[in-house]
Order: structure tokens, then C-alpha cells, then sequence
């Protein structure tokens, strides 16, 4: 076990799974912290469920073909709301600034934040601000947090996945982390890619009025879908078998991945 | 490690005092040095690790790997056919 | 993917395969010497295809795995100056040194960045010429030319702020140390496709008459993995031992002239201990003395350091391929690749992190 934080803990992998199991669970410990979904799920009345989840981005750099940190907090946010089954309703946003960082920058980051929830119907209703010395963050760190309600009779979550279900993915993988890390420059190449950052509650809301059979949803982010649905394994107990090539990955994606040596 | 991936030359230039290029590996490009294969051409195909081209890929010479296997099956599906009639014939 | 996806084709695989088991009347055990070829042979589950007593050891031929412990204690103690920016290929960050890794040096303040390629860290220095920019000069001949350029360049350019710390290593002579080894198993080798496309095949004909064991070299995709090991078997079952080539359309007898020459130039031969085997006679090279500025080793006066290693890991065996990762004692267990004790854990390409990856049900 590690006695300080790397870099590797924050990738979504194991070292982030075992940082959580060892540190932060113990630490917090409770039934709906435990079940380890995207989002918790709660009674508030007889009738009335929530689900309430948050998130923070640290994404660099900030704007990246598709998207940037503003689009990604509130459509992060969004979607993990509605992976347990709810609609939406009100975000809070806490905003972390460098010393230095352009006025236009933080707007132009406001403003997608803004085009975001009303594309995906929801309003910000509470937020923090603090500033930071220069050089001590890069640029702006945005940690958003959901609130929404679940569907009368809807019972998702990561531990919900039965044997003889099918698994689907809503679009080609890998798309987001290249288009970022083709951003980011460091590894000098450009890629045609472009970020799929989008709010999926609509999508969510009409598969639920299309099927009661659905019985888990997720929003891979960090890890991808291999880290995603090793979790889902596990937190159903229940084995998962994939066929590689109906895996769909845009060619510019692939190719990338097999420049890094990535597994898409 | 030794990862080496094949990639399309699509542009040839000096810089920082190399012979440097552009290939393109199906939809991301990458700047690439090609100082060990001076005689490269655009629209020729190279294998490149950490950011060197090492050769220039034989086109013919992949394509007969490629026919060797092929006729090795459509042979032995001949022989397979053969084999098998006789394993009838004696069972 | 041009001359990538033609040779992932499902139904040439299978019609190899099908003509190895025509071929085969007798087990063989036959190494792949490259981790690149161990990682595509487990990805593509290649050895659970072949038939019955047709064995495929994985062979010593990952760099990071190979990197003897003491130069990643060095790597750690040039790392940690305040005047140093480290640069490295992004699998060394994890390789444990005998207390720590570069990760941990970079958590507790040291500037160690991933580089894609040797001339992105020269360009590092040319941008910071106030700090040390060493670049973690490692890998087989295939990187060879690569970390030499970027040492022939600093020199060219006047970048006197650029140093490298070598551990390079060579195939032959650890083909040869296996072979010699009364242990040795291997009755057939699949040479590195990209190790000769640098080098080609011209120094493996007097290891095959010595050892009388065939060499074929070899490509990393399903279908020129199993055209190699198809050409590998039809030699052991007609008693041939040669040199053969496999991986035609990108390796040549004589290999890339401009490259081994630079390689000679910057570089000479000299003996180099290998993780887990010990040390193994001019199977590795060094800077050559007219470039000894350059050498990081000698410029930040680590030459002293050597360190023994962790008893607990066989790296050693299962690079002779002498036990199957899931033998030793501490896979899976107190040896995973988050917290690898021996380097085949660490790297991708390590026949122990590929078993874990791949195999892990079967340990």
C-alpha cells in the first residue's frame, strides 16, 4: 500500500479502487455510500425518491475539440443523476481559480456551463468560489453536484445486472480521452477526434418509456468501459462476456491506441 | 516497448537539424524522424518506435506472407478432403 | 489500419494453425523473445490455440523488465536533484527500485515527465537551459538508434544541458546465455520482428549452427506470429536448424545501415547485468568515451550505487523461461501490478503482467 498520493490514484483503475475501499469508505462508511453506484439513491417521503450525486474536473487543458471543463462538469453531473434512473432537477457548481486566470477564460467556461443545462434542462441553484495562489492549480477546477428524481417503479443500479442481460453502449469508445490527451500536446500528435461530452437524461428518460427491463446504467468515464463493467461485475456478482469486434472505435481513435500501446 | 507501429508518410521536411516528416497512422498524425530512411518517399508506409521511422515496409513481400497462408489452406482443404474420404473408407 | 488489420484475420490464423497441427508429430518448446510478441500471443489467446505439447516460453525480450535494479535506484537518485528534469518512457515510472519508483520520487517533488521520444527530452533542455534534462536512455536495439540520435543531435546542436542514463541491452548475447544455460529448454527461437528490422538477421546464423536450434524472425500480429512458428516447426520436424525471416515486409539480411552505423558511433559494446539473470558478456551498450559528457552516469556521480535483489521474485526463472508466472509464490498476491516486485510484473509487455492481465483465471 502506498503511503502518499500518485498520480495513478486518480486514473480510475485499481489504485483509485483500492484508495476508495482503504481510505474514504472507512472514513464515511454508509449503506448508500457502500452501494457504489454513480449516484446515491434515497427516500425523502412515502412517495418521492432522490438521487444526489457529485463530481469534481480537473480536466487540462481546459478547452479540448468537443468540449471543455465547464461542458464536462454539468454533463458529468447530469448523467450520473440519471444513471440511477432520475430525472435532473437542480445542480450546485464550487469553482477553485487560479490567481491570473482571464476573466474570458471563466466566462467562456460559464457560458458552455450555461448552454449545457439548458440543454439538458436543469438549473444551477447554489455555488462557491475560491482563488488559489498562482501555481497552485491549473487554471480553474470545477466540483458540480446533482439532485434528481427517480422514476416511480424504477429500480437501477450496479448491482441490479441479472444473467442473460445484454450490455449496450450508446456510441464508440475512447472518443473523449484521446480528443483530450490529442489537446493536451504532450505526446505531439492530432488526432480528428472529438469529444462525445454530452447530457444523456433525455436519452435515459426515453429508454425507461420504451423498457421496464433495464437494469443498469452507467456512465464510464475515467476508466472506460473495461474498468466500468468489471465494476458492474462485481457488484452484481455475475460474469460478463464481451465480443471484441461489435465493440465499435472510430479508426483515428484506434489508431492512436495502438501508437501509446492503449487498450481502447 | 518496442512498439512499432506502421504509419503513412505524408510529408517530408528538415528541422532541428533533422530529416524530419509527418506520417499518418490511419486518422492521427505525428511528426516523425526519418533520418534513418533517407531514401523515403511520400506515400511510402514505415514502421515508427518512439518517434523514428526504422524501415520502409515491402509491399510485396506483405502481400506473399499473406497468399502463403491462403494457399496453405486451399492445399490442405484438397488434402482435407482426401484424408477424410479415406478415413471413411477404412472406418 | 494498413498492414495492421490483414494480419489480424481470424480465418488466416486458424488455417496456420491448422497446417502447425499438420506439421506438428512431437512437443517443442519454442521462445518468443520479444514482450511484444508475448503481449499479442496472450491478447489474442495464440497459446491456448496451439496444439497439445507445442510450448511457447516467453523470452527476456522486455527492456523495462530486463533494466537491472540498480539503475533504477539511479534513475531515482538523479531524479530526486532540484536541478534535474527526469524524462522517461512512461512504463519505467512504475518499475520498483529497492525502495521506491520514479512515481513516488515525482509525488515527493522530483520532476520526472513521460516522454513519447528521446528528442522530445533534447528539445525539454533546449526549452530549459537553466535545469538538467536526463533522459532514461533504455531498450533493445530497436530504441537503439533512437536514444543514440538523440545524444548525436545534443552534440550537433550544443545542448550541454542533455545527459543519458543508459542501460541498453542486446539479443544475441542473451540468446546465447539461454542456450548455454544447462537449464535451457528452448529448441527453437522467434527472433524480435523490430529488434531486426533495425539490426537484421545477419548475427543469428553462427547461434543456430553452434546451438543447431532454428531462429525465425518473427512479426507481433496473429498471422505473422503464427507463420513464425509455423516455419519454427517445420524446421524442428526435418531436424533443419536456419535462419529465416518471417516478417518480410519489414525486415531486411542487412537491416538499416544508417542506424547501426550512428549505433556504432555513439555507442560501444560492454557486459550489463540483467534483471533476474545476472550479468551476461557485452550484452549491453554504453556511450563510447568521446561522448562520456553526455553520459548521465558519470555526470551525476550515481557509479557507485548497486543494489541487490528482492529474494521473493523469479523474474530470473520466468525470463529462461524456466517457470510460468503463476509457479511463483507471491502472483496475484503480494505481487500484482500495482505493487509488482520483479519488473515482468510491471511492464505490459512482462510475461508475468501479461499472465495476470490475460490468464489470471487459470493461476
Amino acid at each position: 500500500q502506498r503511503d502518499r498520493i500518485v498520480l495513478g490514484h486518480g486514473s480510475g483503475g485499481k489504485l483509485m479502487h483500492d484508495l476508495i475501499a482503504r481510505t474514504f469508505l472507512p472514513a464515511f462508511d454508509n449503506p448508500l455510500l457502500r452501494a457504489g453506484d454513480d449516484a446515491a439513491v434515497f427516500r425523502l417521503s412515502a412517495c418521492s425518491r432522490l438521487a444526489f450525486s457529485t463530481d469534481s474536473h480537473v480536466v487540462y487543458p481546459l478547452f479540448f475539440p468537443g468540449g471543455d471543463i465547464g461542458r464536462l462538469a454539468v454533463c458529468g453531473t447530469v448523467n450520473d443523476v440519471a444513471m440511477l434512473g432520475a430525472q435532473p432537477l437542480y445542480l450546485t457548481a464550487g469553482f477553485i481559480l487560479e490567481e491570473g486566470l482571464e476573466l474570458a477564460v471563466l466566462q467562456r467556461v460559464l457560458a458552455s456551463m450555461r448552454e449545457a443545462a439548458s440543454e439538458a434542462g436543469v438549473q444551477i441553484v447554489a455555488g462557491d468560489t475560491k482563488v488559489v495562489q498562482r501555481g497552485k492549480a491549473d487554471g480553474l477546477y470545477i466540483t458540480t453536484s446533482g439532485l434528481g428524481a427517480v422514476l416511480t417503479g424504477v429500480e437501477v443500479g450496479g448491482a441490479q445486472a441479472k444473467p442473460g442481460d445484454v450490455v449496450i453502449l450508446s456510441g464508440p469508445i475512447g472518443d473523449h480521452g484521446i480528443a483530450v490527451l490529442g489537446a493536451r500536446g504532450e505526446l505531439g500528435f492530432d488526432a480528428a477526434v472529438q469529444s462525445d461530452v454530452a447530457p444523456l437524461n433525455h436519452l435515459i428518460m426515453a429508454l425507461f418509456d420504451a423498457s421496464e427491463q433495464i437494469h443498469v446504467l452507467r456512465d464510464p468515464t475515467r476508466g472506460g468501459v473495461a474498468t466500468t463493467l468489471n465494476e458492474i461485475a462485481k457488484q452484481s456478482g455475475v460474469g460478463i462476456t464481451l465480443s471484441e469486434q461489435s465493440i465499435p472505435v472510430r479508426p483515428a481513435v484506434r489508431a492512436a491506441c495502438e501508437m501509446l500501446g492503449f487498450d481502447p | 516497448m518496442c512498439l512499432g507501429v506502421p504509419g503513412k508518410i505524408i510529408d517530408i521536411y528538415e528541422a532541428n537539424g533533422l530529416h524530419m516528416g509527418k506520417v499518418d497512422f490511419g486518422g492521427v498524425t505525428k511528426e516523425i524522424c526519418l533520418a534513418y530512411v533517407p531514401e523515403a518517399q511520400i506515400g511510402q508506409y514505415t514502421i515508427v518506435h518512439v518517434g523514428f521511422a526504422l524501415n520502409i515496409l515491402d509491399e510485396a513481400e506483405a502481400l506473399e506472407t499473406l497468399q502463403l497462408l491462403r494457399e496453405i489452406g486451399a492445399f490442405a482443404e484438397e488434402l482435407g478432403a482426401d484424408a477424410a474420404q479415406v478415413q471413411t473408407l477404412s472406418s | 489500419m494498413k498492414y495492421l488489420d490483414e494480419y489480424r484475420d481470424a480465418e488466416l490464423v486458424h488455417k496456420g494453425l491448422d497446417e502447425i497441427r499438420r506439421t506438428v508429430t512431437r512437443p517443442w518448446s519454442l521462445m518468443e523473445i520479444c514482450g511484444g510478441q508475448t503481449h499479442s500471443i496472450m491478447r489474442h489467446g495464440l497459446d491456448e490455440l496451439l496444439p497439445e505439447g507445442l510450448e511457447l516460453i516467453h523470452g527476456p525480450g522486455c527492456p523495462v523488465c530486463v533494466t537491472p535494479l540498480e539503475l533504477i535506484d539511479k534513475a531515482i537518485a538523479i531524479a530526486s536533484r532540484p536541478e534535474v528534469i527526469f524524462t522517461s518512457f512512461g512504463d519505467m515510472l512504475r518499475v520498483p527500485g529497492s525502495a521506491e519508483d520514479l512515481f513516488r520520487t515525482r509525488a515527493e517533488g522530483g520532476d520526472v515527465r513521460v516522454v513519447y521520444s528521446p528528442l522530445d527530452a533534447v528539445k525539454i533542455a533546449q526549452q530549459n537551459p537553466d535545469r538538467q534534462v536526463v533522459f532514461f536512455g533504455i531498450g533493445f536495439e530497436t530504441t537503439a538508434p533512437a536514444n543514440a540520435m538523440s545524444v548525436w543531435q545534443a552534440q550537433q546542436l550544443g545542448v550541454k544541458n542533455y545527459s543519458m542514463l543508459v542501460s541498453h541491452v542486446r539479443v544475441p548475447p542473451a540468446m546465447g546465455a539461454i542456450l548455454s544455460s544447462p537449464y535451457n529448454q528452448v529448441q527453437a527461437f522467434l527472433a524480435a520482428g523490430h529488434v531486426c528490422a533495425v539490426m537484421g538477421y545477419w548475427e543469428y546464423p553462427p547461434i543456430a549452427a553452434e546451438f543447431k536450434v532454428p531462429i525465425v524472425v518473427t512479426g507481433f500480429e496473429p498471422v505473422d506470429l503464427v507463420e513464425g512458428i509455423l516455419k519454427a516447426v517445420k524446421q524442428l520436424e526435418a531436424k533443419r536448424f536456419e535462419v529465416e525471416n518471417a516478417y518480410g515486409r519489414a525486415v531486411t539480411w542487412a537491416g538499416n545501415q544508417p542506424a547501426q552505423e550512428l549505433i556504432k558511433k555513439v555507442f560501444v559494446e560492454c557486459d550489463r547485468k540483467w534483471r533476474g539473470i545476472g550479468t551476461i558478456p557485452l550484452s549491453g551498450w554504453r556511450l563510447r568515451d568521446e561522448f562520456a559528457e553526455f553520459d548521465a552516469e558519470k555526470r551525476f556521480a550515481v557509479e557507485n550505487i548497486n543494489t541487490q535483489e528482492s529474494p521473493l521474485c523469479i523474474s530470473g526463472l520466468v525470463l529462461q523461461g524456466r517457470q510460468k508466472p503463476h509457479e511463483c509464490p507471491a502472483f496475484g498476491k503480494d505481487c500484482t501490478p500495482e505493487h509488482p516486485l520483479g519488473a515482468t510484473m510491471v511492464s505490459s509487455e512482462g510475461a508475468c503482467a501479461a499472465y495476470y492481465r490475460y490468464k489470471r483465471q487459470a493461476a
